[in-house]
């Protein structure tokens, strides 16, 4: 009886231990797997410029308060026009920096003059909340200097970005940690 | 000069090409005339990057010291601090992401979709507990995981819950578990991190209805210790399995036990176990009876629920944004819906063909599918084995501590009065030396 159970305990002892082992290397074999093929570099998410439909759901989607999405302005895209549609939406009332005439609701852009008859536009991103409505205009009337992209000093880089899910025409992207911006630009194509 | 030529045609084509792509460059950039110099776009870094090496080793040392305190310390003074160290550093230093929770769901995708390769750092952090649970049972989630950190805290008055209702609602962090697996290997959505009861804690923001969700979490665990623990946690269930066949594990008694019945209503989340004799005779005839009857019911419960599962595609499909943008394409098609919504108004801008958008929607839905006949036998067959699992008897000695439930908190030990002898026989070492 004594033997019988010893040698039941024993196969159990048995059965457990290559479980475990099997456990450990099935583990181990995962990891192996996923790290040998895996790219060594973190990723980050980020707004393809080209895709982005400016619908202004990066502006309440962010689980940040304060969206770490921000208008970003390619000056090398810009035509430094004298009416900019991102500036002054479609029918400004006036040609001037007056808060009515202009289409962000934060009042996040700034118009400086730098020659006759061109302006430069600048982002002030502590103002902007990522609304894109500025987007919108630029891409209808100008040259689509204006776009939106994650901030990545904001940014919390969550696993799944609460706006990706929530983006209408799949313009979110995990992009490489060491090239994290996707920026409008002349030469491309 | 047909080099000349060639330079010309090819840059007309490169502009052509680009005005398609990017809207119109309808204003060439001007020449300026007054030395002005075109300013280049700031790109600030991404702040994670220094942090990441930095999280293994913390995860690793933090596991390491877990075990030791759990096991050889046996202090829950000790491991209190470590917990809370760990909520404060996983938690709200790191804001909770990366968690080992969410990474079942990288890892998934990784395996299923080749285009998406997992950061190292996220592999680190779904192997290593799961290795360390191996060799020393669930420690992890005593003092690392700042999900079970900020539950533990908040366990106030735990109130006992009948082990029955324990099983049951435990059946809960299966389905998760599948569901989980489901939509990230279709790469529908990570529903473990969208539906996280206490990231928006973590955050100190987020979204209002998940902040709610994780106040009736944290309100709830006041009274039922470690609710998302031990009913909603999907790695839990994979650290229940592996705690099973750890090489070490929590004891109770530091020696023999002496069945003094102090622990008894000692853990707050009913993870002790009495002592158990053998089943009378007639017991064992009618759980043996009803063994048979289950090991039939076994296939079939996994059958049934796989072909649920696959019938529910339709449903499960629709968490992926191609399927419900087909869907709504559809729709708008055939005049049910009137106007148009941002994602279809996208679509349709892109010019994209709609026999494409359905043919890649119902490839995908197929995949649900399939899915779906894992999913539900995976659910069917976790119930079926549940079901055994009471009708298999336990033979108890002594008051042990659930391989699988206990999640190595160290409160039991303090109860013990052999504990206790322990405490005193070092501190007189101590004293001698």
């Amino acid at each position: 009886m004594m033997a019988q159970d010893k040698k039941d305990i024993n196969r159990r002892h048995f059965l457990r231990d290559s479980l475990w082992g099997a456990c450990l290397a099935g583990l181990g074999g995962t990891a192996g797997l996923l790290a040998g093929r895996g790219r060594k570099q973190h990723t980050v998410w980020q707004i393809d410029p080209y895709t982005c439909v400016a619908c202004g759901n990066c502006a309440t989607y962010c689980v940040l308060e304060e969206s770490a999405v921000k208008c970003v302005h390619a000056y090398a895209v810009c035509g430094y026009c004298r009416i900019c549609f991102g500036f002054f939406g479609p029918e400004p009332s006036d040609i001037n920096e007056g808060a009515e005439n202009q289409v962000c609701p934060t009042g996040a852009i700034k118009r400086t003059f730098v020659e006759d008859p061109y302006y430069e536009y600048t982002i002030d991103e502590s103002l902007c909340n990522g609304c894109g409505k500025c987007i919108k205009g630029c891409n209808a009337f100008g040259n689509g200097s204006l776009f939106l992209q994650v901030r990545h000093d904001r940014c919390l880089n969550c696993n799944e970005c609460s706006i990706a899910a929530a983006c209408p025409s799949g313009a979110y992207k995990r992009v490489p940690a060491d090239k994290p911006y996707l920026l409008k630009r002349v030469d491309r194509a | 000069m047909i080099r000349l030529g060639y330079i010309i045609i090819s840059t007309v084509v490169l502009l052509s090409t680009y005005s398609g792509a990017s809207g119109a460059e309808r204003f060439p950039p001007p020449d300026f005339e007054s030395g002005y110099t075109i300013p280049s776009p700031t790109v600030p870094n991404p702040r994670q990057s220094p942090y990441e090496y930095v999280d293994c080793v913390v995860l690793l040392a933090a596991l390491a010291a877990s075990s030791y305190l759990v096991l050889k310390k046996r202090s829950r003074r000790a491991i209190f601090i470590l917990m809370v160290f760990s909520l404060i550093y996983f938690g709200f230093w790191r804001r909770g992401c990366v968690c080992s929770i969410g990474a079942i769901q990288n890892v998934t995708l990784s395996l299923f979709d080749s285009d998406y390769t997992v950061p190292i750092v996220v592999v680190a952090f779904f192997v290593l507990p799961l290795a360390s649970t191996l060799f020393f049972g669930r420690t992890f989630c005593a003092a690392v995981c700042p999900l079970g950190a900020v539950q533990d805290l908040v366990t106030l008055w735990p109130v006992s819950v009948p082990n029955w209702l324990e099983r049951g609602l435990r059946l809960f962090a299966y389905v998760y578990l599948a569901a989980a697996v489901l939509f990230a290997a279709t790469g529908s959505a990570f529903v473990i991190c969208r539906y996280d009861p206490f990231v928006s804690f973590f955050r100190l923001s987020g979204n209002f209805n998940i902040l709610v969700l994780g106040g009736c979490f944290l309100i709830v665990g006041m009274f039922v210790g470690r609710p998302y623990c031990r009913f909603f946690c999907p790695y839990g269930v994979i650290l229940r399995q592996l705690s099973r066949i750890s090489k070490w594990r929590v004891t109770i008694t530091p020696d023999q036990c002496v069945q003094c019945r102090l622990c008894e209503d000692s853990c707050p989340f009913d993870a002790i176990r009495e002592p158990a004799a053998d089943w009378s005779a007639p017991e064992h005839d009618k759980a043996k009876k009803r063994l048979a009857l289950l090991l039939i019911l076994l296939p079939l419960l996994a059958l049934s629920g796989g072909w649920a599962g696959s019938r529910l595609k339709k449903v499960t499909s629709r968490v992926h944004a191609t399927v419900r943008l087909a869907e709504r394409i559809y729709l708008e098609d055939t005049g049910k819906v009137e106007g148009t919504t941002d994602a279809s108004s996208a679509f349709r801008a892109t010019g994209k063909e709609t026999e494409e958008l359905y043919a890649e929607a119902s490839s995908i839905q197929d995949r649900f599918g399939l899915g779906g006949w894992l999913f539900g036998g995976f659910v069917g067959l976790m119930t079926a084995l549940k079901l055994i699992r009471v009708s298999v008897s336990r033979q108890r000695p002594d008051y042990e501590a659930d391989r699988a439930s206990c999640v190595a908190c160290g409160r039991c030990f303090e109860y013990c009065p052999k504990e206790h002898a322990r405490v005193e026989k070092t501190r007189e070492v101590i004293g001698k030396t």
